[in-house]
């Protein structure tokens, strides 16, 4: 009984450890960051758009909106098809396919982000230079990439949220004379929704925090994009292109700049998790 | 296991992970451990005395992969001596070479006023190129030209007398040696580049764009132009090995090291050999230009 008591204390310890971790992070990007809001203010910092952080000039509103417009680009393109791709699996496919591309699918996601930024650039970038116009290297580009990339993550979770749907539901709506497709549309669907939403939401985290393969292929012009063949830098682009040389205040801006993107990324979690638990 | 599952699971294990009797000990420990960890992270050990012949250098990123041939070389001769190049920035190793925490900085761009103090060694001259496709026709820009350019105000090749079609401009991020240098040079000290140019972070990504863009003008470093880009000539002078040398191309910057004395020794002895012929002829190599005549 002894024996038990200590491995369980050593267990939370362990587990302890690593929200502690995330606390340390926490508490070292706000103390790293809040110092040049405070300095630069927070409306100028979040409203106005000019960057220039080692001309002191720390405005990161194009960022912020390059941001939102890169993910909402993302979801139009892996919504549609994620879902498209979960309900035929879940619903349509006979098990032996499923079993086969659903691990598949779920190797997508391991492919290293730099790989999809790659592709990106000799195959993507140029595909639009020549048939749309512009640089290439665009919101359009990161908005493709991007939707490819957030795929796995929307299918696997969706998914999920369809297979739990019990099979008493399907039976019952057939069994009243509905086919196949009006059960999944009409049951199916609205019975794994707080599922698919999570899927979604977990989806567009995971599109505004991604970094590489966006520094790759969308261009990372400061300005506020006027079209989807405009260059645009995303709030996680702005840190790691120049992270590499700030000092003093550009460095403050930098993780000023982590902060945004921290909360941004805990409300989508928050959203998450709350409507997962509401169920 | 569904992400349901993970969600539920977790709402099950809270209660057993804080709420049980007997656990403020464990959060005791941790709580002690944390403190412990931000302790050592916050605590500087003092540096580590190292080998009796070690030289350290600090400083621009851009001088640095040329200082690293040198010592490479340097140290296949000598190998009692050990030199290690750290980054960090050209104000970065000149304030280490101020605090004496570096043996020598290095820096790629002129000491200001306050820094006057430091003893500088000019090692090589870089020029900076200015960069189209191998398919534009562009031969020559003004400064001025350029300028206009990089503020946004010549947006079109048609008014370069080309084809009208939009300049696809591209700069370096902020912060940059490379960009400052051509900021100061190019651009004059209040001059701001265009946020509507892309942004790439390595001299090596601007020449693949150019090489790839017939449409685009970009900057790098003089000794990384390849025939797939070419360098254009500016105000009539091409950026090539002598132009620089005899001071007639604008866009050049020097490469510095620096430091408060120059101490007979390993370090002085490094220096000679940067300046003798075969340092000199190794950076040549490189694709900088020497400083010597």
């Amino acid at each position: 009984m002894k024996r038990e008591v200590f491995i369980e204390r050593v267990l939370l310890f362990l587990a302890l450890s690593s929200i502690g971790s995330l606390l340390l992070i926490t508490i070292f990007i706000f103390l790293e960051g809040v110092p040049l809001i405070a300095h630069a203010g927070l409306k100028k910092f979040l409203l106005t758009s000019h960057w220039a952080p080692t001309k002191g000039h720390f405005g990161i509103l194009a960022m912020i909106i390059s941001s939102i417009l890169v993910t909402l680009g993302a979801m139009v393109l892996g919504v549609p098809l994620g879902l498209a791709c979960a309900i035929s699996l879940a619903e349509f496919s006979p098990e032996r396919v499923k079993t086969l591309l659903k691990p598949t699918l779920e190797l997508l996601a391991g492919i290293p982000s730099v790989v999809y930024g790659f592709l990106g650039v000799i195959w993507l970038v140029p595909l639009i230079r020549d048939y749309l116009g512009g640089p290439g290297l665009s919101l359009l580009a990161g908005s493709v990439i991007l939707g490819i990339m957030i795929l796995p993550t929307i299918i696997s979770i969706s998914i999920d949220a369809l297979s739990a749907v019990p099979d008493l539901y399907r039976d019952g709506s057939i069994a009243l004379g509905a086919t196949n497709w009006q059960t999944v549309r009409r049951v199916v669907l609205p019975a794994a929704r707080s599922g698919i939403i999570t899927a979604v939401i977990l989806g567009m985290g995971r599109a505004i925090g991604e970094t590489m393969a966006v520094i790759m292929v969308a261009g990372n012009a400061l300005k506020i994009p006027t079209s989807v063949l405009d260059p645009v830098r995303t709030l996680t682009s702005n840190i790691a292109l120049e992270l590499a040389y700030a000092t003093g205040r550009h460095r403050e801006a930098l993780f000023a700049t982590g902060i945004v993107l921290f909360v941004i990324i805990m409300i989508l979690n928050f959203t998450a998790s709350a409507i997962t638990r509401r169920r | 296991m569904s992400n349901q599952d993970i969600f539920r699971s977790a709402r099950h294990l809270k209660p057993a992970l804080f709420y049980r009797a007997g656990r403020p000990a464990v959060l005791c420990l941790f709580l002690g451990c944390l403190c412990g960890l931000v302790l050592a992270g916050c605590w500087r050990g003092p540096d580590s005395p190292g080998a009796v012949r070690a030289i350290t250098i600090a400083g621009s990123t851009s001088v640095q992969p040329f200082a690293e041939k040198l010592a490479e070389e340097y140290m296949r001769r000598h190998s009692e001596v050990r030199i290690d190049i750290q980054g960090g920035g050209s104000s970065a190793g000149i304030y280490a070479a101020q605090q004496g925490v570096a043996d020598l900085g290095a820096s790629s761009r002129e000491l200001v006023k306050a820094e006057k103090e430091l003893m500088e060694i000019p090692i090589a001259y870089d020029g900076i190129a200015i960069i189209v496709n191998k398919d534009n026709p562009l031969e020559n820009l003004s400064l001025e030209q350029i300028r206009q350019i990089y503020q946004g105000k010549i947006t079109d090749w048609a008014e370069l007398g080309l084809p009208s079609h939009s300049i696809h401009l591209i700069t370096r991020e902020e912060g940059s040696g490379t960009r400052n240098a051509f900021e100061e040079l190019a651009m004059g000290k209040e001059a701001y580049i265009t946020p509507a140019a892309l942004v790439q972070d390595s001299n090596g990504s601007v020449r693949e764009i150019v090489a790839n863009d017939p449409h685009a003008l970009g900057y790098i470093s003089m000794g990384l132009v390849e025939p797939r880009v070419r360098a254009i000539a500016v105000d009539g002078v091409l950026p090539t090995r002598e132009n620089v040398k005899n001071h007639s191309y604008k866009l050049v910057r020097r490469f510095l090291l620096v430091t408060q004395e120059l101490k007979p020794g390993p370090c002085q002895d490094f220096v000679n050999f940067i300046l003798s012929p075969k340092g000199q002829s190794l950076l040549e190599t490189e694709g900088l230009v020497g400083v010597a005549d």
